[in-house]
């Protein structure tokens, strides 16, 4: 069996059970709730059959052995092992804390995760391991990278969906934050899919439509008129979010969960992400770094980022182990914390080095 | 911390040191500075930076200038080497350093303080309760008690009071210093930095095939000496099947030390050479300048019946093969070799990708024969008369780019690497944890109460008072059998 069949398995079966969640926590009608949960179950068994399938085909390729030819190599690859983890992270949080109503919320990350695959047509052919990255340090270090991210992104949406829940008030920062940034995520979501239907045709790749065009359909259009129309949308959109998002408010306090559970699973994804991305990222990519080019710290933008992302949770847990911070405040940080492994993870790679790239082109 | 008036400058300094609110704000500082840094290339070309400020913000290339002109005059260039970053990571060391002094002996206290008997109504103030009733006198569920404390890995001391008998105990004090652990390993990190900078280097060396040298190059070309002699032997790339894909970079490396050969290793990526504490690592190679044809085609000849002699040749050189009356003339040398569609030969780069030589053979058993013979295609090796020509090496045009490093200090880096594993792992995943079971007996039953607190991870302790409650249980019932 091809392991691109499985994969195909997964994604509709995420997709599918992104679409029993939201109907759940809609109507919560029980059986379309365990219906959810089946289907979910399913895709990640399948999903965990296609990375094994990927990962003997990966090694074999490479003729190096199943611990050095592991296949977390380029952005498509880690995206399938970033949305692995992630459903088996809400898995284990469906069963320990015996609710279905997060799965609204997570399974439409992985959703995302994989239509911006497939919409992207990033490569998923095989290649083989370049010489830097043929190292034992590679399993451990990218694995444990996802990990803990799978786990902040976790706390991303506990952290959200706990704020959506404890504001009133539309003047309240807090409310005013997470509608700014529900609208932020529609937008950029919105104004990339706008870049792919316009200049699909001008370019070879995902990166290079990144790197060369990105919001060129909307906000860095040559056209002012366009680019004034954009603004004036988004403006708009997140007007409308700000004015109707208290619906958002009384969808989530009608499945019954806690302000206090959402905290707990917040604080708990990041306690258990953070040193898990303390050892796998910076340590040891550290170590790696050092063995591969005789330098631990070079400060490049991926490592300075990770930096920014560490200082982003090490300011969450502080603040709210010292300084006694509950609640909004706390929540807030978790959503940004999670801002900085998106830009860690996709930004630095496509638009950092698109920046640099563009004066060698 | 509250201001105060009567307080000296001193302790005022020392209170925002100690201050976790300074804390944030170095970090917040660090992290929003560091982003600039990210996205202006540092240590670049300027006409870069300027690209990519006129990007970014869409400045014409003029103002990308000015505004490039400003930013590098606050060091945002090199910045992560700026006295102003440098200064912020001393200060952030200075804020660990004092927030941890001055929070050291509260925490020193409640880890050393030993647990005391609870009176009954302070029980019920205790974050963790649970209580239930079992048969039998309190003898037996004093005896059960102990045994399942011991159980859960507690070692209960026992306290009589005239409400009962309360066994307490308690584990884990001193992982309240975990977080302290943690933050002394980033200082070990940062010495260990600072030990590097100022006692180690960071150069390169660029060193051709069959070269010797006993210095390598810092920026702007200054010489290091390295203490020894080292020789490039050979240098070579591998490629993933017939393709253009590198599978290793791999350099043969001899050391010599007062003129004695001391050790031979071949280096790859990921694989570096240590000699007396510097490191070589491959990072690159390239081809030496003007060195068109000065290279030496090494070849393996092999007659029909299996003689076999290595030859050094270059381009216009003629050989036998040995035991055979085959002659050989190379007429031309491609480093890159390729076929375009009409069938002429050409070569596509200037490395030796696919290197190849053009050889005229004279004297085969079916007459003549020219043909192509090339390294990565063992194929194009045979002759037509059962002889074979192997093709070995182009040896002498290449060179090897070598990171070269000494570094006293990663050794303390890795040491506060693995201080820090073991100080989150205490932090985050073990706590200070304390249980108080107190026994009363009442009208023929006795009746447990049990009061437990966790000063992290609340949760977890609190499934594991469920099994104490649960071996209780179980105990109770074999017992009253």
């Amino acid at each position: 069996m091809n392991s691109s069949v499985f994969f195909g398995l997964s994604s509709v079966a995420y997709i599918l059970a992104m679409i029993l969640y939201i109907a759940y926590l809609a109507f919560r009608n029980n059986t379309v709730g365990i219906t959810a949960t089946i289907v979910t179950v399913a895709g990640f068994v399948s999903q965990t059959m296609a990375i094994l399938i990927r990962w003997k085909e990966f090694a074999e390729i490479g003729n190096m052995g199943l611990l050095r030819g592991v296949p977390l190599t380029n952005l498509y690859e880690s995206l399938i092992f970033f949305v692995w983890c992630l459903i088996l992270a809400y898995l284990v949080i469906e069963f320990k804390y015996k609710t279905r109503s997060f799965g609204a919320f997570i399974t439409p990350v992985a959703g995302l995760a994989l239509a911006f695959i497939d919409i992207s047509g990033m490569s998923k052919n095989i290649q083989p391991l370049v010489p830097a990255l043929q190292s034992n340090w590679l399993l451990a270090h990218v694995m444990m990278s996802f990990i803990a991210y799978s786990m902040f992104a976790v706390s991303f949406s506990t952290g959200l969906m706990y704020l959506i829940v404890t504001t009133d008030d539309k003047k309240e920062p807090a409310y005013i934050f997470w509608t700014g940034m529900l609208s932020l995520f529609i937008i950029v979501l919105a104004a990339m899919g706008l870049d792919y239907l316009t200049f699909k045709l001008a370019v070879k790749s995902q990166e290079e439509l990144i790197r060369s065009f990105l919001f060129k359909a909307s906000f860095r259009s040559e056209s002012g008129a366009v680019t004034a129309l954009s603004f004036a949308v988004s403006a708009g959109l997140f007007f409308l979010i700000w004015r109707f998002g208290g619906i958002l408010k009384k969808v989530i306090a009608g499945v019954n969960i806690s302000a206090d559970t959402l905290d707990d699973i917040t604080y708990k994804s990041i306690a258990m992400g953070f040193p898990i991305f303390t050892l796998g990222g910076l340590i040891f990519g550290a170590i790696w770094a050092d063995q591969a080019w005789g330098k631990y710290w070079t400060w490049d933008p991926k490592e300075t980022w990770s930096l920014i992302t560490w200082f982003f949770y090490a300011f969450y847990l502080h603040s709210r182990l010292m300084r006694g911070w509950k609640g909004k405040k706390v929540a807030i940080v978790a959503v940004l914390g999670f801002l900085a492994v998106i830009f860690t993870y996709l930004g630095v790679n496509l638009l950092l080095s698109g920046l640099h790239s563009y004066g060698s082109e | 911390m509250e201001k105060q008036n009567n307080k000296s400058i001193t302790d005022r300094v020392w209170d925002l040191f100690a201050s976790v609110k300074l804390a944030i704000v170095i970090f917040t500082i660090i992290a929003s500075t560091s982003m600039v840094g990210t996205i202006l290339e540092q240590q670049a070309d300027p006409e870069k930076n300027v690209k990519v400020l006129s990007k970014m913000f869409g400045l014409g290339h003029d103002s990308a200038h000015s505004a490039l002109k400003v930013l590098d005059s606050l060091g945002f260039t090199n910045m992560y080497h700026s006295w102003w970053f440098v200064t912020l990571l001393l200060l952030f060391c200075a804020n660990l350093i004092i927030c941890s002094i001055d929070r050291l002996p509260h925490i020193w206290k409640l880890a050393r303080e030993h647990i005391q008997p609870l009176p009954p109504e302070l029980l019920d103030k205790v974050a963790i309760k649970r209580s239930l009733t079992i048969k039998g006198k309190a003898s037996g569920a004093k005896e059960l008690s102990v045994a399942a404390l011991l159980k859960l890995g507690f070692k209960p001391a026992e306290a009589t009071s005239a409400n009962g008998v309360q066994f307490y105990a308690e584990k884990g004090n001193y992982t309240r210093l975990g977080v302290y652990v943690t933050h002394l390993s980033l200082l070990v990190i940062l010495a260990g930095a600072m030990i590097g900078l100022f006692f180690g280097f960071n150069a390169f060396l660029n060193l051709p095939e069959g070269e010797t040298t006993s210095v390598a190059y810092k920026d702007r070309g200054t010489e290091v000496p390295l203490g020894f002699e080292l020789r490039c032997d050979n240098f070579e790339v591998d490629y993933y099947g017939q393709g253009d894909m590198p599978k290793s970079y791999k350099s043969w490396l001899t050391v010599f030390k007062n003129g004695k050969e001391i050790l031979k290793k071949s280096i790859v990526v990921n694989d570096p050479l240590t000699f007396e504490g510097i490191t070589f690592y491959q990072s690159s190679y390239g081809k030496v300048p003007n060195s068109e044809g000065r290279g030496i085609i090494i070849l393996r000849a092999v007659a029909a019946n299996g003689t076999a002699q290595n030859i050094q040749a270059k381009v216009g050189d003629s050989f036998m093969i040995p035991g055979s009356s085959v002659q050989g003339r190379i007429l031309d040398f491609s480093p890159a070799l390729s076929v375009d569609p009409t069938g002429r030969y050409f070569s596509y780069d200037e490395m030796l990708k696919n290197p190849a030589i053009q050889v005229a053979f004279t004297g085969l058993k079916d007459g003549n024969y020219t043909g192509w013979i090339l390294k990565r295609y063992p194929n194009s090796w045979n002759l037509p008369g059962g002889e074979r020509l192997e093709f070995l090496d182009y040896w002498g045009v290449e060179y090897t780019g070598m990171q070269v490093r000494k570094d006293p200090g990663v050794f303390i880096v890795y040491l506060g690497c693995i201080i820090m594993a073991l100080g989150l792992y205490v932090t985050f995943f073990m706590s200070h944890r304390r249980v108080w079971v107190q026994i009363a007996e009442d009208k023929g039953s006795t009746r447990i109460t049990i009061a437990a607190s966790a000063h992290r991870n609340k949760a977890a302790f609190e499934n594991r008072i469920d099994k104490l409650v649960g071996i209780l249980n179980a105990g109770s019932k074999g017992e009253s059998k």
